[in-house]
């Protein structure tokens, strides 16, 4: 099955999809907009500060999900010594790190007209900051570290660690008393969250989902072609 | 409506400002991303020209080269 993940024969089809995906996105992501600063209703308790809610959540959400794969992708690339998955998990993480950010400084502005203040140390927050760390320590071991062996491990590693702080940040807001609300959104149970404020919720994460994408496959494609260029140089 | 729409009743300020940042990061990203992908491709075809016709006939043998060198992978 690994083999379909080959540079070969997955380049051509890498090469080829960033126009399209940004295409599809700059129309999603327009009628997001439109939705979530236009169409969307006022909260009845937060007013118009509650339109920040669709850049936070989606942003939070792409974080988390592409840092639990680069997970996956780690460990099955360390244990079969796939060098392709750490190629992959490698060109996830910029994309991840700048919406672990985003979702940060979105919910601080949100935090200002809600709670009365930018910053706080609650639960959620504080293991989001923790998360943004793991990234930052997943990207500075790419950088560090030449020898392929050692940054496979080193990267492993990290990834196994930041791992855990996943369900601590899921599940904070149930555990603790935090100034974070608790989730809205509820796969297995009803969503306590409007179908005319989900709408655009889930518009904007598909926006932000194909701009993750987008990313992923231009920097994919920067590392083969990094890769490739060495190769001509042991021509 | 322009101006509801501006000031959303006060929340205007924190609004635009969360959506800015968000739209300005993605710019940044992309346009970083883009720089780096463009660098190693001028890279790559510096190199590739630099290669004797028999290197270069043998690079060229590689789908992934052909693909570098062709126009489809430019976003």
């Amino acid at each position: 099955m690994f083999k379909y993940f080959e540079p070969s024969k997955i380049f051509s089809i890498t090469s080829r999809a960033p126009k399209y995906v940004l295409f599809l996105f700059i129309i999603i992501l327009s009628i997001g907009l439109t939705e979530a600063l236009i169409l969307s209703p006022e909260d009845y308790k937060q007013s118009h500060s509650v339109r920040i809610m669709y850049v936070h959540v989606p942003a939070a959400w792409i974080s988390l999900g592409i840092f639990s794969v680069i997970t996956i992708l780690s460990i099955v690339g360390y244990i079969f010594k796939l060098r392709n998955f750490f190629l992959i998990a490698k060109s996830l993480a910029p994309s991840g790190l700048v919406f672990n950010i985003i979702a940060l400084v979105t919910g601080s502005i949100w935090g200002k007209p809600t709670w009365g203040t930018w910053w706080a140390w609650d639960a959620r927050i504080t293991s989001m900051l923790i998360l943004a760390l793991f990234y930052l320590m997943y990207v500075l071991a790419w950088r560090i570290f030449e020898d392929n062996d050692k940054v496979f491990k080193v990267t492993s590693i990290v990834t196994i660690l930041g791992i855990i702080n996943v369900p601590i940040i899921k599940y904070s807001v149930d555990w603790w008393n935090t100034l974070h609300q608790p989730a809205s959104i509820n796969i297995l149970s009803k969503s306590s969250i409007d179908i005319s404020m989900l709408f655009p919720l889930l518009t904007m994460t598909a926006a932000f989902a194909l701009f993750s994408l987008l990313i992923f496959l231009m920097k994919y494609n920067t590392e083969l072609i990094k890769i490739k260029n060495k190769g001509l140089d042991r021509l | 409506m322009i101006e509801s729409l501006f000031f959303m009743n006060g929340y205007g300020q924190y609004v635009w400002l969360a959506f800015s940042f968000t739209l300005v990061s993605f710019l940044t990203l992309f346009l970083i991303i883009k720089t780096q992908y463009n660098k190693e491709k001028n890279k790559f075809i510096a190199k590739f020209g630099s290669l004797n016709s028999e290197k270069a006939a043998f690079a060229r043998s590689q789908s992934i080269n052909k693909d570098i060198l062709s126009n489809t992978s430019s976003i």
